[in-house]
């Protein structure tokens, strides 16, 4: 936060503005990453499921993470959120070591971040408004609140209407969705989604990318979003969020002038990173099997 | 994995559970009103059911045991086996079968449906201890209502038993009422509650235990639940065993 004295300097020196450093010097934390894998490796049994994984979410930053089914993308989610234990290496969220955290322990960790499931795992006996509510029942937080804060989340995702259905009368889009405003309450910092558009249809797909570049763009999320659709790295790694006078969010395509370096993508494979960069650097890379990814042959 | 080893860990891992809900009364958040739910479920649903048991099985007791007792010229003393039988053993074991099937199962269903369809995930991602808020109401429940439903049972056991020596065996109903107050002493009553009790951590700790390891989708659901009564009625019976030998060592009941 700024005092008046510093925002009356930084409007009377206009073009100190334009430095990101100056952010940087004024927000120290901004330095600190996200979440951090420090060299992390997983087995179940005899199977190797990650083999030495190392990557760094920044602030801001959306981490497109690639692979086949199967291949550990879920369980790099389920070790962020403390529901696996690596063998070996470390995890940092928000510059805070979580390795070793017992389940006491990570409970502060978990407020700082919400998870879309892959089918939404919304709680089945309870209806719409129970479930988007939940955090903040947990919390005691006061009625009044709660019910404010449910109808926004829901405005969010565009599922007002729904809030008194069970999940049970949703389609497995509206529960994906209801999904997202449960995980977004308590605006944390950090959203991890769980291949969010698994068996959904092309346009609703394409909200849920929407859902995630407004989260990225207007609110600084950090996020993690694992996918093996390719329509999904498209949309997040080349369209932004923009807001109008009138207050109505749109979505514009990066050009020729910009460029966005927020959205980095990584490919999994059997357990090792194979490719960590920008979207434009894997459609161009000559590796047989990211090509044959991408395209299916 | 040989059997005794993974015997050792579901021991252990029950135990551990059983812990976990006992330690977790003592510190917030408790949910208090999950747990009454739970009784309400637990308690007052089986009740149908365990009161049948009761009545029949009393009912059988006189059927069966009044010849032999007439055959020795002791069938005045009809109420007083019948009360014993009942109080000590039938009553505390087949109200704890009744419930494991009930409830044992209802419980490993229900929490193995949560944890395939990944809403355990979700519970702790959102913050919530699946054991304070699922495992401990449903185990405290069970420890609670129990030695109530029991007690039930056996009231109802000792009536089927006197409607019985009455309408068949024509025997005068204040004879049956004086023999079953004469046979009973309050350590039987003590150790009647306290068989309960144990039954109460045995089926919630392992249905508990067997829903929350669910893996395998569906098909694990329906494995868990079947693993679920039959380890928790298993384990009734053994611990009824034990449970005996050490009341009637500790009580000295159960030495006429």
């Amino acid at each position: 936060m700024h005092s008046a004295e510093e925002l009356a300097d930084t409007l009377s020196e206009p073009d100190l503005e334009q430095f990101d450093l100056e952010d940087a010097v004024d927000e120290p934390d901004r330095i600190v990453p996200a979440i951090e894998f420090r060299d992390v490796y997983l087995a179940f049994d005899d199977k190797t499921i990650l083999d030495g994984i190392s990557f760094t979410v920044r602030r801001g930053e959306t981490k497109v993470i690639l692979g086949p089914s199967g291949g550990g993308k879920s369980t790099i989610i389920r070790l962020i959120l403390g529901l696996l234990k690596p063998d070996a290496g470390e995890i940092l969220i928000d510059g805070e070591n979580i390795t070793d955290h017992d389940e006491h322990a990570m409970m502060p960790v978990r407020q700082k971040i919400g998870m879309v499931f892959q089918e939404g795992a919304l709680f089945d006996s309870l209806s719409v408004y129970e479930n988007v509510a939940y955090r903040l029942r947990e919390q005691r937080v006061d009625e009044e609140e709660i019910e404010r804060e449910v109808r926004r989340m829901l405005q969010f995702v565009a599922l007002e209407d729904a809030i008194e259905k069970m999940p049970i009368e949703l389609s497995g889009g509206m529960r994906r969705r209801v999904g997202i405003a449960r995980a977004l309450i308590g605006d944390p910092q950090i959203v991890l989604f769980d291949e969010p558009t698994a068996g959904l249809d092309p346009p609703t797909a394409r909200t849920i990318c929407e859902l995630a570049i407004k989260l990225r763009d207007l609110q600084d999320v950090s996020s993690i979003f694992v996918t093996h659709e390719m329509n999904n790295v498209e949309y997040l790694s080349s369209e932004y969020a923009v807001v109008d006078e009138e207050g109505r969010v749109g979505f514009e395509k990066e050009g020729e002038t910009l460029c966005l370096i927020n959205t980095e993508v990584i490919m999994l494979r059997e357990g090792k990173i194979t490719y960590s960069g920008s979207d434009e650097q894997l459609r161009s890379n000559p590796d047989p099997y990211i090509q044959r990814f991408i395209h299916g042959k | 994995m040989n059997p005794l080893t993974k015997f050792l860990l579901e021991l252990q891992a029950v135990s551990l559970l059983l812990w976990s809900v006992l330690t977790s009364i003592f510190r917030p958040p408790r949910y208090a009103a999950e747990m009454v739910r739970q009784m309400d479920l637990i308690g007052v649903g089986s009740l149908p059911i365990v009161l049948l048991t009761g009545f029949f099985t009393g009912g059988v007791l006189v059927l069966q045991t009044f010849p032999t007792l007439q055959y020795y010229g002791i069938h005045t003393e009809t109420g007083r086996s019948v009360a014993v039988s009942l109080i000590r053993e039938l009553g505390p074991v087949l109200t704890a079968l009744m419930v494991s099937g009930r409830i044992g199962s209802a419980i490993s269903a229900e929490l193995g449906a949560m944890v395939v369809s990944q809403q355990i995930d979700a519970m702790r991602a959102l913050g919530t201890d699946p054991v304070r808020k699922l495992v401990a109401p449903r185990v405290i429940a069970l420890i609670v209502m129990l030695p109530l439903l029991t007690v039930a049972a056996d009231i109802f056991g000792i009536i089927g038993g006197g409607a019985v020596a009455s309408y068949i065996f024509d025997q005068d109903q204040n004879v049956f009422i004086t023999s079953v107050r004469n046979g009973i002493t309050s350590n039987d009553l003590i150790g009647g509650i306290i068989k309960p009790f144990f039954f109460g951590m045995v089926i919630g700790g392992i249905s508990c235990h067997k829903g929350l390891s669910t893996t395998g989708g569906t098909v694990g659901v329906g494995l868990s639940t079947i693993n679920a009564v039959v380890l928790s009625s298993i384990w009734v019976i053994i611990f009824d065993f034990f449970l005996a030998k050490a009341i009637q060592s500790i009580l000295g009941v159960g030495i006429i």
